[in-house]
């Protein structure tokens, strides 16, 4: 499968956020987008979702446009993963994962035992299913993070979008979700996420789109995007990157120069 | 509440049950209510007259069937009907707008009813007239909110400028209430709408339940049916998007629906306050907060709360009490209770 945006130019009303944006992932790609605040990172995840509707351009899967797919079809090929709020009823986590299944579901129709089921066996696919009686309400962030990536795997998406899915939690919670996002791409899923963290995007980023203050967006493989001269034009900012070798495998890093 | 474990078959096995106990309760209280009241009936002759109604032939007196047919069946199917629309449209608005705070009257439908009916009481229409003028009054209001917070908030679906409006709205109704109170005949007309803009099922007609009871059910079959995406519109409204829920569609159909519901229940009622916001609060400690078991456990939590309280009405009280201050006495301390209490179990 082939999750491409064409030429998008997406924004709100007639101001235009991104102009001619073209990026292109293949089945088990994890592709990070990352740049500074408010340059259309949001605005950008909207119109690929269609929250948004797109001022230009295309976004397309395996070549067919998919932005004027309706909502139910668009979630049965795609899944989202939000930054986690605090909903005003207190679900338990199981009922929060099982409405992943609505996609799948008549318009009339609730989850049946089945959808329960399958509920079930990803919360313990994901190592999480301690929290299922859980009340989601009451739950740590990082697990908040995990519920929300279990009830969008139960869509069972081709696609998946995650918008800083490692923002707000601790050290070890942020490698267990890129972890987590690892594994999903190793099993085919096309990973689209937004990040802060450059160093995420060394750990599990296939490929990545960098947006800098002047729009421009540069992308290919990290490690030739994420120069210091590039980083230099995203953030402004002088950044150095180190490698290092661990367990017979080269890590990098991106460390900025406070100088 | 419950000690079982909340995920299991066995756990939603027993909501089932929950329901179907609720079921059996509001027949109950709706059977040992027909034999209170002034003029006292036995269940015996209850179920007698019930039979003859189904066709059957059987023995019962001419008052008995006169204090059934004329003051008790009207007043308590108007009960089920106001309390069963009111506390699924107060569930139902909850879920559409995020907000477990949200009441049936949030848009504006309570204060427009209530002047369209005052007018038709002011213009000395037949109590017909008083019901569809309070009904297209109840909708104008609702729809001109929606009008006019879609112009301010553009585009956007902004809930925080829809409640604004409607509070708005609402305010502007309401003051219109207040001069029909103004223009009213001191010796008729203004006690008239007085006690009716205080809620009463005593005034309801045999003749009027159909304008009651046609709407409240065309409105709540839908919401029933669409009950489980309550649960994702609770989540944000791009939130249920992104899950497959045709969210435009949805809310529509839910805000079209939940407004008539509360309309219709104020055209026929006047204002009975609390129901919307009690009622499905306590079903939450009930049954929890999936909205397939919710919107139910709240249509028939709403009827025997209402037949409950108008039973005491009926019973303690010499004087005709209007229920709705009844359901706020109640119903306000009890939701004190209830938030002091329960708030571990189902907040």
């Amino acid at each position: 499968m082939r999750f491409a945006a064409e030429g998008l130019c997406c924004g709100y009303g007639n101001a235009p956020v991104l102009t001619g944006l073209d990026f292109a992932a293949e089945s088990g790609a994890v592709l990070c987008i990352l740049g500074p605040n408010g340059v259309g990172k949001t605005t950008l995840f909207k119109t690929l979702m269609g929250l948004l509707p797109a001022m230009g351009g295309d976004v397309t899967v395996d070549g067919a446009s998919i932005l004027r797919w309706p909502a139910r079809k668009k979630a049965q090929l795609m899944g989202f993963v939000p930054q986690s709020h605090i909903p005003p009823f207190p679900y338990t986590v199981q009922q929060v994962v099982v409405m992943g299944r609505t996609a799948h579901l008549g318009i009339m129709s609730a989850p049946t035992e089945r959808d329960y089921a399958l509920a079930d066996q990803t919360l313990e696919a994901l190592g999480i299913d301690h929290l299922g009686d859980k009340i989601y309400t009451r739950i740590s962030g990082g697990e908040r993070q995990m519920v929300l990536i279990a009830r969008a795997l139960v869509q069972e998406p081709k696609i998946l979008l995650m918008d800083e899915p490692a923002a707000n939690l601790d050290f070890a919670n942020q490698a267990m979700v890129l972890k987590t996002v690892q594994s999903l791409a190793a099993q085919g899923i096309i990973v689209v996420m937004t990040t802060h963290t450059p160093d995420h995007v060394f750990l599990c980023g296939t490929q990545v789109l960098l947006l800098t203050r002047e729009r421009e967006m540069l992308s290919g493989p990290p490690e030739e995007i994420m120069t210091p001269e590039n980083m230099r034009r995203a953030y402004g900012i002088d950044v150095c990157i180190t490698t290092a070798e661990a367990n017979g495998r080269l890590v990098r890093g991106c460390v900025p120069l406070m100088e | 509440m419950t000690t079982l474990p909340v995920n299991n078959k066995a756990r939603r096995r027993q909501l089932g049950l929950m329901l179907t106990g609720l079921f059996v309760a509001m027949v109950a209280i709706f059977l040992i209510s027909m034999t209170q009241g002034i003029y006292p009936l036995s269940l015996h002759e209850v179920f007698q007259i019930l039979g003859s109604l189904l066709g059957f032939s059987t023995e019962y007196t001419h008052n008995g069937w006169v204090a059934f047919m004329n003051v008790r069946l009207p007043r308590l199917t108007a009960c089920i009907f106001v309390g069963a629309a009111l506390s699924v449209s107060g569930a139902a608005y909850q879920g559409i707008f995020h907000n477990p705070m949200v009441s049936p009257d949030l848009l504006g439908a309570s204060s427009g009813a209530a002047f369209g009916a005052c007018v038709s009481i002011l213009l000395s229409a037949s109590i017909l007239v008083q019901q569809i003028s309070a009904f297209i009054c109840g909708i104008a209001a609702v729809v001109l909110t929606l009008a006019i917070s879609s112009i301010v908030s553009r585009r956007e679906n902004n809930t925080t400028t829809l409640v604004l409006t409607g509070m708005v709205v609402s305010s502007l109704f309401s003051a219109g209430v207040s001069i029909t109170k103004l223009l009213a005949d001191t010796d008729s007309q203004l006690g008239e709408i007085t006690f009716w803009l205080m809620g009463s099922m005593a005034s309801i007609k045999l003749s009027a339940l159909p304008i009651l009871m046609i709407p409240v059910i065309i409105s709540l079959i839908p919401l029933l049916l669409l009950s489980y995406r309550l649960n994702l519109l609770s989540f944000g409204d791009e939130e249920a998007q992104t899950l497959g829920v045709n969210v435009k569609a949805v809310r529509l159909v839910m805000i079209g629906c939940a407004t008539l519901a509360t309309s219709a229940s104020v055209a026929g009622c006047g204002m009975v306050g609390w129901i919307g916001l009690v009622i499905p609060h306590l079903m939450r400690f009930l049954v929890g907060p999936d909205y397939k078991y919710l919107l139910p456990a709240s249509a028939m939590g709403g009827a025997i709360f209402l037949m409950l309280v108008d039973n005491i009405t009926r019973i303690f009280f010499a004087v005709e009490v209007s229920i709705g201050i009844l359901t706020a006495l109640i119903g306000a301390p009890f939701f004190l209770i209830l938030l002091v209490k329960g708030r571990e179990s189902w907040l």
